[in-house]
């Protein structure tokens, strides 16, 4: 017995250490966050700065990342360009989660009408492909980034919604619900202790997923011309600038390129970390 | 040839991270069926998966001897043990549902091994599909080769596995735990089957956690403990005399044919304060041999301890009858016409076979489903019927233990938030006295305080249903509905949770409705017996009256398949 509860407390720290992707995507997200929220620790200069003497200048020692157009520095600009992508991430999911809740409850916990109801109008948001929603969305608003923020949200939530019924469902079976109510508690008492904490512990995981979706969807947007505008320091809109002269100045649109991959591929990593974590504990 | 030993193995070991198979020897001649017994994690099925080549990759096995039909199998490549599978050992598994592929009807999953092994032909493989299956019994096995698994009951599809694992005649056959997820009457069948298969001269290595089931067709017997063979021998031997200690205690776990109110666990209820005390019990019950008497009992019995009942009608039901839709729409009955009475103080068993309706019974005495028709009343006052909000209050008195323990405490919280939420306080503050009572909770089901911080998914499945009764006596209960409490716990895991049961229910003077498949557990708790089948109940009674003379048909059949230590 002692022996195995101390294999079992080795395997917990064996699965808390760790590996070299998640080593990785920490320093990487530590350095988006640095980026977003002080951007000027780790790039000083203004991104809006114009140089035009020193356009097109190739990577070097004094421009890291080479300029643009206007002589801009890439570097600072990619740097102070995470905070909108960050942003319109986090806000993009936090809308779709909201409005998923919102729509998942709905279906899951009252009764047959409105579930059937329900189901029926996620089924026809999820026949539109998500971006196309986005971009439908944005052809009635008007770009911007707050549009285009709340597009990549709209179009994101039919997903967490199916999921959110799903989840409420199987919990709201569960065995421990059941005997909760043996023991005499309340329908309210059961729903906030039990079933929707249980519902949405797994649901952040997803977001966390979610967020590298929202992001590379808003800069795919901002590329398109729909979201933030040029000159704003905003990854799409610079990959969108630096298409023009993709065959002279490749690192133009090679450096908020990697960025996006980046940030999308560390909140993956993050996230599955986390989800595994989760299932292990 | 038939000289040669089946199977010999010889100073087996096997290591994953840790040492789980150290040193295990034996060797079954043809015709020979020998049962390796020991609890969960003795290393049983380990061993047998060994003899497979199927350890799996992380496993390193290596032994003295290792010979199956006469030929070395030590270092086999994968390639070579596919050759061997099938042909020189079979293979039966617990999980018959989850062993057969679902999709595929049951004939082409016995022909799939003829296929393979053999150069008979499709129509020639057909017939001989049609000959396992009269062979292992299965009725009118011309229909039933194009059923699927999900479509064959339990003990058809352990038939159909058994058809498969000997379709090639292998001189070996391995049966992990066989009977263990079947219903008592369909596990004697399997049983006789495994029997008539040792018969033919086939070598049977049977792994069990039931001494009951294996006393029934083993030879000889070895029994597992902490990946050592602790004592082999002829199974009359083991069972009758067994000298290792932990023999003695899967011996006197065993429930049937116990007195009510005799203790099964072989130690003291380890509680907080006493664990110094209960090594010294256990020592010095090992140092006692007493052949003679197979239940050590560490307390003396007391069937004559007051077990008050004034006669007072606590928990009553009155023609439940309860429908469920099937998919297609149709109406079964799952429950019909039922009626009993429980006593204070005392137990009724409820027992029956899987389907019985002895599940829904627990629910509707739990009023998480109301009856169609008829009423259940608590202490004389309306139950079923009443509302739930009017019901709630009333809830505290009627506490419930459930199979599935874990299932049953919301995953995220630990014991100490589990036992707080049941005493009606607030999770997040503890009060002192709240504590107190919690400790005082534990020590009443014999945990330590250690637990307190763990998540049930850390515990044993011991532990777990511990801290299930330990909450279900926190709201102080008058009566207990215990649905298969003890059905998913290793045998001596169950003498101590039955013994815990029957010492709550002497100091609290509980009434229990108990309900198992498990006839032995029932006739060792129950004071009054209802026998249950397809939604009525047969027959019922007091427990000696039924056990001793019973009446209907079919509990005359179920009580002749309880396994028994028929030593």
């Amino acid at each position: 017995m002692q022996a195995e509860l101390a294999t079992r407390s080795r395997q917990f720290t064996r699965a808390r250490r760790p590996g070299a992707a998640e080593a990785v995507a920490g320093v990487l997200a530590l350095f988006f966050l640095v980026s977003a929220i002080a951007p000027q620790v780790l790039a000083p200069g203004d991104p809006l700065a114009i140089h035009p003497l020193s356009a097109f200048t190739p990577p070097n020692f004094a421009h890291g990342f080479g300029t643009d157009e206007s002589g801009r520095d890439i570097y600072t600009r990619v740097v102070h360009g995470t905070q909108y992508s960050l942003l319109i991430g986090a806000a993009a999911t936090a809308i779709g989660l909201s409005l998923g809740i919102l729509l998942g409850t709905l279906a899951g916990m009252f009764g047959r009408v409105v579930d059937f109801t329900v189901n029926r109008f996620l089924e026809v948001l999820f026949a539109f492909p998500g971006l196309l929603l986005a971009l439908l969305f944005i052809v009635i608003f008007g770009p911007g980034v707050a549009t285009a923020t709340i597009a990549v949200g709209l179009s994101t939530a039919p997903g967490y919604a199916r999921i959110i019924r799903a989840q409420l469902r199987s919990v709201r079976s569960a065995a421990f619900v059941e005997a909760a109510t043996v023991l005499g508690r309340t329908r309210w008492q059961i729903l906030l202790r039990h079933i929707l904490p249980n519902t949405l512990a797994p649901l952040f995981v997803l977001a966390t997923l979610g967020i590298g979706q929202a992001i590379v969807w808003a800069a795919t947007l901002s590329y398109l011309g729909l979201g933030a505008e040029p000159p704003t320091a905003e990854w799409g809109a610079m990959l969108s600038a630096g298409r023009t002269y993709i065959t002279s100045a490749w690192w133009m649109s090679f450096f908020p390129g990697l960025f996006i991959v980046l940030t999308a591929v560390t909140a993956t990593v993050l996230g599955r970390s986390i989800d595994r974590r989760m299932r292990h504990a | 040839m038939s000289e040669q030993a089946a199977l010999t193995v010889e100073n087996l070991q096997v290591d994953f991270s840790a040492p789980v198979v150290r040193g295990v020897s034996f060797t079954i001649a043809p015709g020979e069926c020998l049962a390796l017994v020991g609890e969960s994690g003795s290393g049983k099925s380990v061993t047998a998966r060994s003899l497979l080549g199927l350890a799996g990759e992380k496993a390193h096995v290596s032994a003295d001897r290792l010979e199956l039909d006469g030929q070395s199998v030590l270092g086999l490549t994968e390639r070579a043990w596919r050759v061997r599978r099938g042909r020189d050992v079979g293979l039966v598994l617990q999980d018959a549902l989850v062993s057969l592929d679902p999709l595929r009807p049951i004939g082409r999953e016995i022909a799939d091994s003829l296929r393979l092994h053999s150069t008979l032909g499709a129509a020639a493989r057909a017939r001989r599909v049609l000959e396992l299956l009269d062979e292992v019994g299965l009725p009118e096995p011309a229909s039933q080769v194009r059923k699927l698994s999900g479509q064959l009951s339990g003990g058809e599809r352990q038939r159909a596995l058994i058809a498969a694992a000997i379709a090639l005649d292998p001189p070996l056959l391995i049966a992990d735990e066989p009977t263990t997820a079947l219903d008592v009457t369909v596990q004697a069948q399997i049983l006789a089957l495994l029997q008539r298969i040792t018969l033919a001269g086939t070598a049977v290595l049977l792994i069990s956690h039931d001494l009951a089931v294996v006393s029934r067709v083993a030879n000889r017997v070895a029994v597992m403990h902490d990946g050592r063979i602790v004592e082999t021998g002829r199974t009359a031997q083991v069972l009758g005399a067994p000298r290792h200690e932990q023999t003695r205690r899967m011996v006197a776990a065993v429930p049937a044919d116990k007195p009510r109110g005799s203790r099964l666990s072989v130690t003291a209820r380890p509680t907080a304060t006493t664990t110094a005390t209960a090594t010294a019990t256990a020592t010095s019950t090992d140092a006692l041999p007493s052949p003679t008497r197979p239940t050590p009992a560490a307390l003396p019995p007391s069937p004559a301890a007051p077990r008050g009942s004034d006669g007072t009608v606590v928990l009553e039901a009155v023609g439940l009858s309860k429908n469920f839709r099937r998919p297609d729409g149709s109406r079964q009955l799952a429950v019909d016409d039922v009626s009993f009475s429980l006593h204070r103080g005392t137990t009724l068993g409820i027992v029956g076979e899987s389907g019985s309706g002895k599940t829904t019974t627990a629910r509707l005495l739990l009023a998480l489903v109301a009856p169609e028709r008829g009423e259940v009343r608590v202490f004389g006052e309306p139950w079923s019927t009443a509302s739930e909000s009017s019901r709630r209050g009333s809830r505290a008195s009627v506490g419930a233990v459930y199979q599935d323990a874990l299932g049953s405490f919301d995953p995220r919280w630990s014991v100490a938030e589990v036992l707080t939420d049941s005493l009606g306080a607030r999770r997040e503050r503890r009060s002192s006295q709240t504590l107190k009572r919690i400790s005082a909770l534990l020590d009443e089901v014999g945990l330590a305080a250690a637990v307190l911080t763990r998540r049930p998914l850390e515990l044993s499945g011991g532990q777990r249903q511990r801290v299930g009764i330990a909450r279900a006596l926190a709201a102080r209960p008058a009566i207990l509905i215990c649905d298969e409490p003890v059905s998913s716990l290793d045998v001596s895991v169950q003498a101590q949770i039955l013994d815990l049961l029957d010492d709550v229910q002497r100091e609290r003077g509980l009434s229990l409705v108990f309900i198992s498949h498990d006839l032995g557990v029932v006739q060792h708790v129950s004071d009054q017996i209802a026998v249950m089948r397809a939604g009525r109940i047969v027959e019922s009674g007091p427990a000696g009256r039924v056990f001793a003379a019973p009446q209907h048909p079919y509990s005359v059949q179920l009580l002749a398949a309880v396994p028994r230590l028929s030593a």
